[in-house]
């Protein structure tokens, strides 16, 4: 009875003593689908690191981004490993925020990850963030309404054949509007596709100089045309709707068209979720014919702030989450069609991933179709396609996003909504020293 | 007659009563509802019939451990609350019973500071929390939450205080009680009911508390707040798991009110009706 005693003790004492030396992590990130299976599938972290302990706190995006935010230009060293965006990359590298990602592992092979993603996350030639999953955007369409359109959608549509195919797929009365696009006011949310479109008519968010351009013709044109397809062909209520909304009108066979994310391929494809899962076809997003298209480059990465005091057992997660390790792994646990999309062309090569993800091409063709050092026609003195790499944008954006949704909701003709966001950009620059 | 329009009007307010709280609680209601549906069913439009499946509440619990939560949101609902009562009895006794003549500007000083939007003190608070080392913990948050349902402890418990006749209180000093015996046996059996509505109300205010609960968290002292906003997602529909998420987390609150509603109307309204 002593020695069993004694034997219990000691087990404990030394399950006490290694709990003690592991070390724990605190990783931030937000409730997406690819995220959630990501905790689930840490065994396989943990097994392989036992002196790794990892703590998740999941949180809605916009609080997540204050969160962090707050925390590390505060440096309160809340969180280790951060989940952020292709937005904030650039920005809080150059302000020393971020560890470079120079220890991710002799196997991790980052010359395997997509160009276009890589040049995003990284300042001056090096690697800020890992991506997690990357997205452009494209048309998701209904191949039985284009059909009974007598129309054929091409793989890089024109806007004008866009309106001419809405126009047709149209049928109010059998609740079917023929284009589905964001309206909700925020930078993340209508800006992203607002500006995405805006480059592909020829518009651009400030010239060499910094002075805003939304006195010009092109911004009339793109905001005339995103206002007038709406009002004809696009659901009620269009300026509350965001990626979500559109998902659920989409796959409930309300839309003919529907211009977003590529990571809702695997929403709309899905026969559980949508009742037209086998009637989706894709398409490049449209352009006018200037050589840029109407499509957006994000990517969800794990990024290390540079305040944490446990970095190398951060590099080692973030090397594990973003490898192709763990493609394989949830490719052997939940099919290649789970596999977080955008990040590898690896993946884009792999048979058995084409096979299950019928959007992987145009996704792919998708994602190297957007650059974002080079985004508009004109040339500009900022990074980023649906976005401007500057701190002031959130604010300006969600501003000029509200401007914008209220023209689309009838509160406001399309000359006063670009008025007050010339008016709104000007004093934003202004006070940040862009211009005086 | 008479008696048939009275009756006539009693049965008109009291139809026009439940319609208006059904209003209110029908979101509360079919969020439920949507708890008990599949992913499939919560989107594919309005139906208060659900299937009755559990999976929701069984992926919410394996996706991140509810228990851990709502003991945080316990904990520091009744420990802000209990700090709170600690502070705000005797602030409130002495502008009741020893008033002067700024006690009313105090007051209204006390209760302006809740008009001030909580945003525009993130970065002060947030920046002592990390200097003070209580980021992520318990007793920081029981502090926060004290503090900022203070000013509206103090106005209810002044009010009821306000409500007990000073006779009573002349009384017991003319029989010879002590000032502790004034307070332990008039006053408090007195102020009981006053207390114990005060402390639920809040109770309930500091359960739903959500802008600082959740912005000076990480795990450790993360409540049911946070718990909440971990379902929510950007980019995929879980509106069945989120309205699991939602019910489990306003489940506790809404029993404990409905067994306390006589004294928690009783205190609302215990200042209207003088």
């Amino acid at each position: 009875m002593k020695l069993r005693t004694l034997t219990l003790g000691l087990l404990s004492a030394s399950t006490l003593a290694f709990a003690a030396h592991a070390e724990s992590i605190t990783i931030a990130t937000v409730n997406n689908g690819d995220m959630v299976r990501m905790q689930k599938l840490t065994e396989d972290f943990t097994k392989a690191n036992p002196d790794i302990q990892l703590n998740w706190v999941t949180l809605e995006e916009n609080v997540l981004r204050e969160r962090v935010t707050t925390d590390i230009a505060t440096k309160g060293g809340q969180y280790d490993v951060m989940t952020i965006g292709t937005y904030e990359v650039p920005i809080w590298a150059k302000q020393s925020w971020l560890l470079p990602l120079d220890k991710l592992g002799d196997d991790y092979d980052a010359k395997d990850i997509i160009p276009a993603i890589a040049g995003g996350l990284s300042v001056d030639g090096k690697l800020y963030a890992a991506p997690f999953y990357g997205e452009s955007s494209f048309v998701m369409y209904r191949k039985d309404l284009m059909e009974k359109a007598g129309l054929k959608m091409p793989d890089a549509p024109t806007w004008d054949f866009i309106r001419q195919a809405a126009d047709k797929m149209t049928d109010r009365a059998n609740g079917v509007n023929g284009v589905c696009l964001r309206g909700k006011a925020g930078w993340g949310e209508n800006m992203a596709f607002l500006t995405a479109m805006s480059n592909s008519f020829g518009a651009r968010w400030f010239d060499e100089n910094w002075k805003p351009q939304f006195d010009q013709p092109e911004w009339k044109n793109t905001l005339q045309f995103y206002v007038d397809l709406m009002k004809a062909d696009g659901p009620e209520g269009a300026s509350s709707n965001g990626f979500n909304e559109n998902l659920a009108l989409f796959q409930q066979g309300k839309c003919g068209m529907w211009i977003d994310a590529t990571v809702a391929a695997s929403f709309v494809s899905d026969p559980k979720a949508s009742q037209v899962a086998d009637k989706v076809g894709y398409a490049l997003a449209p352009d006018n014919g200037l050589g840029k298209r109407g499509n957006w480059l994000w990517a969800w990465s794990l990024a290390i702030p540079a305040g944490t005091q446990k970095a190398d057992a951060a590099q080692k997660f973030v090397s594990w989450a973003t490898s192709k390790h763990y493609a394989e792994l949830v490719a052997s646990k939940e099919g290649w069609a789970n596999v977080p999309p955008g990040t590898r062309s690896s993946l884009y090569a792999n048979a058995e991933y084409q096979k299950a993800a019928p959007f992987a091409k145009m996704t792919l063709d998708s994602i190297n179709a957007a650059d974002p050092t080079h985004p508009t026609v004109k040339p500009v003195p900022y990074v980023g396609v649906q976005f401007v790499a500057i701190p002031e944008f959130q604010g300006l954006g969600t501003t000029v996003g509200q401007l914008f949704s209220a023209a689309l909701a009838g509160q406001s003709s399309v000359d006063d909504a670009l008025k007050q966001a010339q008016d709104a950009a000007t004093a934003a620059m202004t006070e940040g020293g862009y211009i005086k | 007659m008479a008696r048939s329009v009275t009756t006539q009007h009693k049965t008109i307010a009291t139809v026009a009563a439940w319609i208006v709280a059904l209003l209110i609680f029908f979101p509360i209601l079919y969020t439920i509802i949507t708890s008990f549906k599949s992913e499939q069913e919560a989107i594919q439009g309005f139906s208060i019939i659900p299937s009755g499946t559990f999976e929701s509440y069984a992926e919410v619990q394996a996706q991140s451990g509810y228990f851990k939560f709502f003991f945080n949101s316990v904990l520091l609902s009744v420990g802000s609350t209990i700090l709170a009562l600690l502070v705000a009895i005797p602030a409130a006794w002495s502008m009741a019973f020893s008033p002067t003549k700024r006690t009313k500007d105090i007051l209204m000083w006390m209760l302006s500071t809740k008009m001030m939007p909580a945003v525009a003190v993130l970065f002060p608070i947030y920046l002592i929390f990390r200097d003070t080392g209580l980021l992520d913990s318990r007793i920081g948050l029981m502090i926060m939450l004290m503090l900022i349902n203070l000013p509206i402890v103090v106005w209810m418990l002044y009010t009821y205080f306000r409500e007990i006749p000073g006779e009573i209180l002349e009384a017991a000093r003319m029989d010879g009680a002590s000032l502790w015996n004034e307070i332990v046996y008039v006053l408090t059996p007195m102020a009981v009911p006053g207390i114990a509505s005060t402390m639920l109300l809040n109770i309930i205010l500091a359960w739903n508390e959500a802008f600082w609960t959740i912005r000076l968290t990480t795990t450790e002292a993360a409540p049911l707040t946070a718990f909440i906003s971990s379902f929510s997602s950007p980019q995929g529909l879980f509106w069945a798991k989120l309205s699991a998420a939602s019910t489990l987390a306003i489940a506790p609150i809404l029993i404990m009110g409905w067994f306390s509603q006589k004294q928690l109307v009783r205190g609302l309204t215990f200042g209207a009706v003088k």
